[in-house]
């Protein structure tokens, strides 16, 4: 009954009032795992202590990522009726000073200020929008993180959570909530790029009495932080878009799979579907229609192959997560034999969104058939680094030297690395790219996940192609032998390589071996194994050259003693 | 009852309890296996019989899953454990000299356990704080911005409040 939700409505609303304009300031504290890497943990800490002994009453949330994280840790103090003002790089120090300065006496401490949120009366400080790495964002997925406490469903509510799934159970039939999500023309953001409106619609087509929904964070690339980002920000928008995924496509049961250790992110999942469960918004006959959902949270080992979709299965059903055969494919014979959807997290994320707003709405954005925004996760040799969100259609380069602030120290930039280890290397001068699947699909680079990882002049290629192909090889399953011994086999080659010790014929041996791999593997981990070498040999031969023709490394950075797991999977 | 016998019978309590009373519905061998390695840090033997027991699966399956995942220690842990991040963004940034440091503190040349029981050191692909490299843990803590002098003091610090330890 939308009575109901009306209710919950009311008191997220009265509860959000409460926060924002009672009695007291909010405080909110950034600890997603790049606040906690920065030290939020005793930025909390300082605060609870500060707060009693000078006798100051504010509330303290632990919120989720604004995307800056370069300047975490981040606090956000809010006076009752006032905008935000946002402070960076916050030291367990600062935060005596904000308690009595800003609290006691409404002074703002202006060296710290990020930027404000709204308007706010003291001080000429700049508008946080104004940031070069938030001023061309357009936030939709990531549209509450960094603004809520992602362990109180009311705050989601309050900013218009589940109001989509509402309306679709409450005026909408299956198929038009289907149709939405097709007129949307969201692609999958797990790095395939497949349209979601016909992947679900291979579900939907299915009658078993028994399908499910899989949501994908295992999230092992490196460089990519923004599934765990928006399950540590926004929990419930994921928990509604698998919600609205099951009734589009008459599937009653849905996992979210996590890597095990992700504490953060784990715990933030774990809360939001017991607080859906709590609230009728989840579990039997969900806001007293005739539509039932089961949702809970799977965890896998250390494994990155576990994100493939068949092994991802596997690692649920809880053995070893080794991808299966295909056909069948998933939306015939999935999870435990069942019919199956599988999308990542950022898909999911968007949903809420399409659906409340429309998908001739979410259309209208992006570039091409690459629709909506694209979440970038910048890291590596940038001034600026973080999680944006921006419109599909901007230009790569304009991310990197605009919004992510260019190379530090004057540097030039060298290459990139996107779309994960598999998405090997592109160097500056082709990142002139428009943001695209397919463009960047025809350039031969991925725009996959969404990983960024920025090198500048002084790093050698061949090491970093060492380090990937390292990667891949710890990381290989062992199914298929072209993968688990031609990985071995090339990282062994690309070490000889780094010690000056490489011979003209081994980029020849490399190519053999990558040729085997993509022929003889399951899955995209052996099949684009061959990858970061062929990208790394297209864009920079010469490099190649001078380590094994002149045994010397230009930069010198491979130089160093390296160390990387020796471990395999047995 | 010996005193040996009591700690294998409280060590089978332990694995039963976890193995047990797992929230969650849906309950597997990995899941299982996850559960007891919460509640002790590693997979012992009688762990490994009483998750295909409780599974209804043979030794060998699970066998299969505790060598697959390298998150599983068969061997009790030591007291504290230090990840540190050498995928591509720590890389980048000099994970590498950090490594070497760290290594060098606990006295060690390459990944593994101390030879006192102390520390645990593990190369680690991603810890998910990628903006803030080079990343290390502490007992699961994150540290970001990573020197290879903060990674040495991380270790000489934790070192020191080992039991034992000479603060």
């Amino acid at each position: 009954m939308a009575a109901d939700f009306l209710s919950i409505q009311e008191e997220a609303q009265r509860r959000w009032e409460g926060l924002t304009a009672g009695d007291r300031p909010w405080i909110r504290v950034g600890t997603a795992l790049c606040g906690q890497a920065a030290g939020a943990d005793q930025v909390v800490e300082s605060f609870s202590t500060e707060l009693e002994t000078q006798g100051v009453n504010a509330q303290v949330s632990r919120v989720g990522c604004l995307g800056l994280c370069f300047a975490e840790p981040m606090v956000d103090v809010q006076v009752p009726g006032q905008g935000r003002v946002v402070y960076g790089n916050v030291g367990p120090d600062d935060v005596k000073e904000i308690v009595s300065r800003h609290l006691g006496q409404g002074e703002v401490m202006a060296d710290l200020v990020v930027g404000r949120i709204g308007e706010v009366e003291k001080g000429d400080l700049p508008s946080l929008d104004q940031h070069p790495m938030k001023a061309r964002e357009q936030r939709i997925a990531l549209r509450n993180a960094g603004h809520i406490d992602p362990l109180d469903i009311y705050q989601y509510v309050a900013n218009g959570g589940y109001g989509a799934l509402n309306r679709a159970l409450t005026n909408m039939t299956e198929a038009e909530v289907l149709e939405e999500v097709n007129t949307s023309g969201l692609r999958g953001r797990g790095g395939a790029a497949f349209p979601a409106g016909t992947k679900w619609r291979f579900l939907a087509g299915s009658n078993a009495p028994e399908k499910y929904i899989l949501c994908n964070c295992e999230e092992g690339d490196p460089g990519a932080f923004n599934d765990k980002g928006i399950l540590e920000s926004d929990p419930h928008t994921v928990v509604e878009g698998i919600i609205l995924a099951g009734y589009a496509t008459g599937a009653n049961h849905g996992y979210i799979f996590i890597r095990h250790g992700h504490d953060g992110p784990i715990e933030r999942a774990q809360t939001a579907v017991a607080q859906a469960y709590e609230l009728g918004l989840l579990g039997n006959r969900i806001l007293g229609t005739d539509f039932t959902f089961d949702l809970e949270v799977a965890l896998t080992g250390d494994s990155y192959v576990s994100g493939e979709e068949t092994a991802l299965m596997e690692a649920i059903e809880g053995s070893r997560a080794m991808p299966r055969y295909r056909p069948p494919f998933p939306a015939q014979v999935g999870v435990f034999g069942k019919p199956t959807n599988i999308n990542n997290v950022k898909t999911m994320a968007y949903v809420p969104e399409i659906i409340a707003r429309g998908g001739e709405w979410f259309a209208g954005i992006g570039h091409d058939k690459s629709t909506g925004t694209v979440i970038l996760c910048l890291s590596g040799s940038l001034n600026y680094t973080g999680m944006v969100e921006v419109p599909m259609g901007m230009n790569l380069n304009e991310v990197l030297n605009e919004m992510a602030g260019g190379v530090p120290g004057g540097k030039e930039l060298s290459f990139i690395q996107t779309g994960g280890p598999l998405g090997g290397v592109l160097s500056a001068a082709a990142a002139d790219l428009v943001l695209d699947f397919d463009i960047f699909r025809s350039a031969g680079a991925i725009l996959g996940s969404g990983g960024i990882i920025a090198a500048d002049e002084d790093t050698c290629v061949v090491d970093l192609t060492r380090v990937l192909i390292a990667f891949c090889q710890y990381e290989s399953c062992g199914k298929c032998f072209p993968c688990r011994m031609g990985m071995s086999h090339m990282l062994e080659v690309l070490e000889r390589i780094c010690r000056l010790e490489g011979t003209p014929d081994d980029l020849a041996l490399m190519r053999s071996i990558g040729e085997n791999m993509q022929a003889g593997s399951l899955c995209g981990h052996g099949q684009l194994g061959f990858n970061p070498v062929a990208s790394a040999l297209r864009y920079f031969p010469g490099q190649f050259e001078a380590h094994i023709v002149e045994k010397r490394c230009p930069t010198g950075s491979c130089r160093v003693p390296h160390f990387s797991p020796r471990l395999s999977r047995r | 009852m010996g005193r040996q016998a009591r700690v294998m019978d409280g060590l089978k309590q332990r694995i039963k309890k976890a193995v047990q009373n797992q929230p969650q519905p849906t309950v597997t061998i990995l899941s299982s296996l996850l559960a007891v390695e919460d509640e002790l840090g590693y997979i012992p033997r009688e762990a490994v019989e009483e998750v295909a027991t409780f599974n209804q699966a043979t030794i060998n399956d699970v066998w299969a899953v505790v060598s697959f995942y390298p998150n599983f220690r068969t061997v009790p842990p030591c007291e504290h454990r230090i990840e540190v991040c050498w995928g591509p963004s720590c890389h980048l940034v000099g994970a590498m000299p950090v490594i070497a440091s760290v290594l060098e503190a606990a006295g060690m040349e390459d990944e593994g356990d101390t030879p006192d029981g102390k520390l645990t050191i593990r190369y680690n692909t991603c810890l998910g704080a990628c903006a803030l490299a080079p990343v290390m843990s502490v007992d699961h803590r994150l540290a970001g911005r990573i020197t290879p002098e903060k990674g040495r003091e991380l270790v000489s610090k934790t070192l020191d409040s080992a039991s034992g330890g000479e603060a």
